[in-house]
């Protein structure tokens, strides 16, 4: 399953948030969004999973226009975990879950042994097997955002995309959720905020500045203290860490980054 | 989970047979269960020999003529307005919705006041004021959906707003007609009108709303799974795969045409539309599968006991319901939203 958007524009009262966007998902790969804040990454997100439609440009899944299929057909391939689930009213986890089934079923169709494995299952993976019978509103944040990506592994879907899914979470949580969605082995699209996290995980990343990509490679060739400056404004000491292998990027505060520039110059 | 809603679905089953049965029994003659029940069951083709035949004539009347059609009737209303309700409150997004947020009463009103005071459609005959209350809330609802679309989209806050402005619209062409008429009886009957009465019930316009009722019933229950991903919100919905411009305009034409039904023969009957559906979500949470079928026997149940209030509180004068669903339910609603543990839908 690949997934690709071609030259997707998208603007909001005249104000353009995306200006010919194109960004490639190849199968099993785990791709990053990176950019400061209102760079248009959920954006981008919402314009791949037809919440939003592009004004000019393409979304393709697996070679085909996804704004030409039924929303059904698409959500059996593609599950999102998007940023903010308000869920005003309350349900049980359990039954939260299982609404991740509802592309798979029919009108008339009940909810069988086989979507109540499927429940189980993406409910023991994502650790909250034990809070099945609890009501959603009565959990932590944590746990709410387990819950959400347990409902989109019910849905069985091939693509995930995750806008900011270690947000709000712990440490712990943060990495447990990640270890997780990596050993789903699915082809993965998310916008991240944590930048160690993107150079940790991600196979490929896409860095996008007032709606525009300006960057894009592998998490060594993107990460560079000197994109860090011209896009995200900060100065950062960038090694390789010894025991990752990957970049790890240490941000200096105003008073130490006079130093630093000292020494590299 | 589900054994134990099957259980409680089956008693509350009961209970509104057993309310319908009482409710038929209640009156200025009153009659014992054993002849509600002979004299039904002689009504019914394949039994109708087995009954012996130990009531007056005047006992069948008041049973099958009378009162039977009446107690259905509530049913229906009952549990049509419940179900609509929930549908309408999944539709919005809103718990504080009831079934007519869409202007569909006022619509209905503006029909009513037009046959009681201008004598409008009167080569229908007694149909006339069903017919054109009905006319009235479809007019409304079509307006008030024509006003919600904003690019082919309909926009549910829009929605919400178009509702409140085409009810204010349609309840001052209402009291325009009022104000105008010279009659005082056309004022009261308009009142009565208003505040609904289940006295027009015959078996000859029962059939219209209650078949409408089981159709929308059986599709909105078919629904359960959409109607839960509306409740999550947009993005859940289009993720999950509904096509929700689509839905939308589904859910609005079913509550629309059930509602219109319902108030066209019965008037508009607040607070059960909007009560009954948190009273189930209190009993069996959020879910749409269970809030369904619930809420229908519920709201039956809850319509019958009101009715049969409204015919004995002050006999040998009739109490219209709306006064009786007020009383009960305002009181029972101040409650439920001074509990802690109750979610009205505000998120946390």
């Amino acid at each position: 399953m690949t997934l690709e958007a071609k030259e997707v524009s998208f603007s909001i009262h005249d104000q353009c948030i995306l200006e010919k966007v194109s960004i490639q998902i190849k199968a099993k790969q785990f791709v990053g969004l990176i950019g400061p804040n209102g760079s248009g990454k959920s954006t981008l997100l919402k314009n791949m999973y037809r919440l939003l439609k592009p004004e000019s440009g393409t979304v393709l899944l697996n070679e085909q226009d996804i704004f030409k299929q039924s929303s059904k057909v698409i959500a059996k391939k593609l599950a999102v975990v998007s940023q903010e689930t308000p869920v005003l009213f309350d349900f049980l986890v359990k039954d939260l879950v299982s609404m991740g089934r509802t592309p798979h079923k029919k009108l008339f169709e009940l909810d069988n042994k086989e979507d109540f494995n499927i429940v189980k299952e993406a409910l023991s993976q994502t650790g909250i097997a034990h809070l099945e019978t609890r009501s959603f509103s009565s959990l932590s944040g944590g746990e709410k955002k387990r819950v959400m990506v347990a409902r989109a592994l019910a849905q069985q879907a091939q693509i995930l995309i995750l806008d900011e899914p270690t947000n709000h979470l712990d440490i712990q949580h943060q990495l447990q959720l990640m270890d997780l969605i990596q050993t789903l082995h699915l082809t993965v699209v998310a916008a991240l905020h944590d930048l160690n996290m993107a150079a940790m995980y991600c196979d490929y990343i896409y860095v996008l500045q007032q709606g525009r990509i300006v960057q894009y490679g592998t998490p060594e060739e993107v990460l560079t203290p000197k994109l860090l400056r011209d896009v995200f404004g900060v100065c950062a000491d960038i090694q390789t860490h010894p025991l990752t292998g990957k970049p790890y990027l240490t941000y200096l505060s105003a008073s130490h980054s006079n130093n630093f520039r000292t020494i590299s110059t | 989970m589900n054994k134990k809603f099957m259980l409680f679905s089956l008693t509350l089953f009961l209970a509104l047979i057993a309310s319908m049965t009482v409710a038929i029994m209640i009156g200025s003659v009153s009659v014992t269960p054993l002849h509600v029940w002979k004299v039904i069951l002689s009504k019914i083709p394949f039994f109708t020999s087995s009954v012996e035949a130990d009531w007056s004539r005047s006992q069948e009347i008041i049973i099958w003529q009378i009162r039977a059609p009446r107690v259905i009737l509530a049913a229906v209303v009952g549990a049509g307005l419940a179900v609509a309700g929930a549908a309408v409150q999944a539709l919005v997004r809103n718990s504080i919705a009831d079934p007519y947020i869409l202007g569909i009463s006022s619509g209905a009103t503006v029909g009513a006041t037009a046959v009681i005071i201008l004598g409008a459609f009167s080569f229908l005959g007694i149909y006339a004021l069903s017919v054109s209350a009905f006319l009235g809330s479809f007019m409304a609802i079509v307006l008030v959906f024509l006003l919600s679309r904003v690019g082919g989209r309909i926009s549910i806050f829009r929605l919400l707003l178009a509702g409140m402005a085409v009810s204010f619209i349609l309840s001052a062409t209402s009291n325009f007609m009022l104000m105008m008429s010279k009659e005082e009886g056309g004022m009261k009957a308009v009142m009565y009108w208003m505040l609904g009465s289940l006295a027009g019930a015959k078996w000859s316009n029962l059939f219209i709303p209650v078949i409408v009722f089981f159709i929308v019933f059986g599709l909105l229950w078919l629904y359960y799974r959409n109607l839960n991903l509306l409740l999550l919100g947009e993005e859940a919905a289009v993720t999950l795969g509904v096509n929700l411009q689509q839905f939308r305009i589904q859910l609005i034409v079913l509550v629309s045409l059930l509602t219109g039904v319902l108030v066209a023969v019965s008037g508009s009957i607040g607070f059960v539309g909007l009560i009954i559906p948190h009273i189930v979500r209190l009993l069996v949470g959020s879910n749409y599968k269970h809030v369904i079928p619930i809420s229908a026997l519920l709201g039956g149940i809850f319509l019958v006991w009101a009715d049969a209030l409204a015919r004995v509180l002050i006999a040998p004068e009739e109490m219209p319901i709306g006064i009786i669903t007020a009383f009960c339910g305002g009181p029972f609603f101040i409650w439920l939203l001074r509990r802690n543990n109750y979610s009205f839908g505000e998120g946390d």
